[in-house]
């Protein structure tokens, strides 16, 4: 006799916490053969700005931590990550239709995504900060700082991409100390709330991560509009008004990266579309 | 005369030779515009100095295909070391005519002499000196060998630093192989029109730099055309957000340096001596208008009446009048509608409670002046502590604590620039951490240096200027 299976309740990620929507939507999520798999949450407006806040309200601590304590963080995660390999393999083969081996594939590459990503966030300063020869008696040092919180948008219905294309969008925000709230994959939802577990098991603190789930179409607006919203990265907007997106995110100078085709990939570019350079000037005394 | 009078010492505008009239320069010759020609007088006598061509979009165009035509065919195919010497030619044609230049910025912006001739000209030959080294070394960049230049730069700047702002802009774009049409604000474009005479001095080939006058018009034409490849704006947070939109969905690259409402934080284990004259220097240089102002000044509670005492005195002793009088601290206002602006919002913060004091001082019978102006009893909620002035009025709040400090001057869209003014060197550093500003001052104020990044968090803009930062934003790859 065969154990009955036990289906997991998929939510929204938020703050720490997993609650379902508050307008107690859902949705149907189907297999790559046109089945039933689960009943996702279906975030709204509310949702949308709740994630913001708890996105806001975690970025100060998560940008004191120490670089050294960051990069550690995220190597965990992918500790964890490869530690729940079968399980992901198992939701990409049954959302997407791919072989075992080519999910297997995927779940390695979001792996190494987050070790790629762990390794710079004690770097990428020296790369990209200066020391300023000024003309005067000053100590002049530009560093770079987390933007703050990151409005994304996961790469939508790409085969390879509803686990991997979550992880490429969030580890170059976090790394720096940016806290996000992304948009996951709309008809592949489930990688990332799964990757939300093991996020909420891992040593991230609650609500640096926010993962909503249901209709980009939906809610990108009310995140591009969002005047606590530093940057939004439209990475899988492609297929979305994301011009309108683009002219409501104006209305704060909120700093905007393009649509990309497929996964992004992992770049410093990407840490620094994230960033504010913030210049010190202070005054040398003379002896 | 009493130990503060002094006898008159005006600069002699004789070292000018300005024409008449001016046309639009493109394509390495002046020209008529199409739009109706303007004057730009001087915001201290109101006298006119030249009549302006005005471009219209058919001029704009005609700036655009000649500068496409140059980066095509010379300018982005030339060796970067003699593109470099043509920015080291025209650092030393500055330096050479510094003296006119300073002249000529005082006439048409009402700014000090003072600062015109120490602090405006010296960084405009400054920056071209140093973006002139940066040609041959792109490779150093951090962007991989041989770093591509991105086209057409359109460039748009305010009257407050009229050539600095230009140079600004100029430098770094001619270093990375980009051309330039850039409009210059149109209050204040004689410099650079002088500047335009300096680049056929330097024999600058045709079309790499093209200069073009006008108004909002003009301006908003040059940022809506479609052959741009790269957008630099220095002004206003409302004109900015305007390009953002403006550029949605095209490829066009942009950078923003907008506006500000900077916080200049003093701690009662400041030195006050110096704080007094940083204070002054962070509001009053330049009249107050300067984005990066320190407008907005935040002092310890238990001392803050000392500083203000103290500020006070400093401030009877400010010499405001004739820009030109080398003993001139405050200068013009730039513009009739600027000084209404600086009126309108001052009024306001009287009507809303906040106490306010004049620097004792005649005002000239003809020209644009503002008294340098203090207020006290301003809250975080006042009109003044919220919106950018762009004048000599300084809003003095106070705070108990470093984190109350950090919470008041972060509490603003804006995130251009602060100050901090202590003795205690971990403090210092620690609420520097804790400020949301691109560009942090301790113990000095408005500070500029070439190789110093520039640029703004928040509503005040994105992109950096100066340094190598500056530099990538005119490159494939770049940041913003």
């Amino acid at each position: 006799m065969t154990r009955l299976s036990i289906p997991k309740t998929y939510k929204l990620a938020i703050g720490g916490a997993f609650p379902r929507s508050e307008s107690g939507r859902s949705y149907t999520v189907q297999s790559a053969d046109g089945g039933f798999l689960a009943n996702a949450a279906q975030a709204s407006r509310k949702d949308a700005r709740d994630a913001v806040v708890a996105a806001r309200a975690a970025q100060p601590g998560w940008a004191a931590a120490t670089a050294y304590n960051r990069g550690q963080v995220l190597y965990r995660i992918a500790e964890l990550l490869d530690g729940r390999r079968a399980q992901f393999i198992e939701e990409i083969v049954a959302t997407e239709g791919v072989s075992a081996a080519d999910a297997a594939v995927q779940v390695d590459a979001a792996t190494d995504t987050w070790i790629w990503y762990a390794g710079w966030a004690d770097k990428f300063a020296q790369v990209v900060g200066a020391g300023n020869p000024v003309a005067g008696p000053y100590f002049n040092l530009s560093v770079p700082e987390p933007t703050g919180v990151v409005a994304a948008i996961a790469p939508q219905g790409v085969t390879g991409a509803s686990l991997l294309g979550t992880v490429a969008v969030i580890a170059p925000a976090i790394v720096s100390g940016n806290t996000v709230v992304v948009i996951a994959d709309e008809t592949r939802p489930l990688s990332a709330i799964s990757l939300a577990e093991v996020l909420a098991t891992s040593d991230v603190p609650g609500g640096v991560v926010n993962v909503l789930t249901g209709l980009p179409a939906e809610i990108a607006p009310w995140l591009a509009s969002h005047s606590d919203v530093n940057a939004l990265d439209m990475a899988g907007a492609g297929a979305l008004d994301w011009v309108n997106l683009e002219i409501a995110a104006a209305e704060t100078l909120t700093r905007i990266v393009r649509p990309v085709p497929g996964i992004p990939e992992q770049s410093l570019e990407r840490i620094l579309s994230f960033i504010e350079t913030k210049t010190v000037w202070h005054t040398k005394g003379l002896l | 005369m009493g130990f503060l009078d002094y006898a008159p010492a005006p600069e002699s505008t004789s070292i000018l030779r300005l024409r008449p009239s001016y046309g639009l320069f493109i394509d390495g010759d002046f020209s008529d515009g199409s739009g109706a020609e303007f004057t730009t007088i001087s915001p201290a006598t109101e006298q006119p100095i030249a009549r302006i061509a005005s471009a219209d979009a058919g001029d704009v165009d005609r700036a655009v295909a000649a500068a496409r035509r140059a980066f095509d065919t010379t300018w982005s195919t030339m060796r970067g070391t003699d593109r470099g010497k043509y920015l080291f030619r025209i650092a030393r044609l500055i330096q050479e005519r510094a003296r006119e230049l300073a002249v000529a910025e005082t006439f048409d912006n009402g700014k000090p002499i003072r600062e015109s001739r120490d602090v405006d000209i010296p960084l405009v030959a400054a920056w071209f000196f140093y973006y002139a080294g940066w040609a041959d070394k792109l490779d150093y960049a951090g962007l991989g060998a041989a770093p591509r230049p991105l086209g057409v730069a359109a460039q748009i700047i305010p009257w407050n630093f009229p050539l600095l702002m230009l140079a600004w802009k100029i430098a770094p774009a001619l270093a990375t192989g980009n051309t330039v049409v850039l409009k210059p604000a149109e209050t204040t474009p004689l410099t650079a029109l002088l500047f335009a005479e300096i680049l056929q001095q330097a024999d600058l080939p045709a079309g790499v730099v093209n200069i073009i006058t006008g108004a909002g018009d003009t301006g908003a034409a040059l940022v809506r055309h479609p052959d741009v490849d790269k957008i630099a704006f220095t002004g206003s947070t409302a004109v900015g957000r305007e390009i953002a939109k403006a550029v949605a969905g095209r490829p066009t690259r942009v950078s923003l340096e907008l506006g500000g409402k900077g916080a200049n934080i003093v701690f009662d284990d400041a030195p006050l001596d110096e704080a007094v004259e940083g204070i002054v220097n962070g509001i009053f240089f330049n009249q107050g208008q300067v984005c990066c102002a320190g407008s907005r000044l935040l002092v310890q509670e238990n001392i803050h009446e000392e500083v203000v005492a103290r500020l006070k005195e400093r401030l009877t002793t400010l010499r405001l009048g004739d820009p030109l009088d080398k003993n001139t601290d405050i200068g013009a206002i730039n513009s009739a509608e600027q000084l209404a602006r600086i009126r309108r919002l001052s009024d306001l913060g009287e009507a809303e409670g906040s106490e306010r004091w004049t620097a004792p001082c005649e005002i000239p019978a003809s020209g644009f002046w503002f008294a340098p102006t203090l207020f006290t009893g301003v809250t975080t909620s006042s009109t003044i502590a919220r919106d950018e002035i762009f004048g000599p009025v300084l809003s003095v709040l106070t705070f108990r604590t470093p984190a109350e400090a950090i919470a008041k001057a972060n509490n603003t869209p804006y995130g251009l620039s602060a100050g901090i003014w202590s003795d205690k060197g971990s403090k210092i550093l620690a609420v520097a951490d804790g400020l949301r500003a691109g560009v942090v001052w301790a113990n000095t104020f408005n500070r500029f240096d070439p190789s110093s990044p520039f640029g703004g968090y928040k509503e005040s803009g994105y992109g950096r200027e100066g340094g190598r930062h500056g530099l990538t934003s005119y490159l494939q790859g770049g940041a913003i």
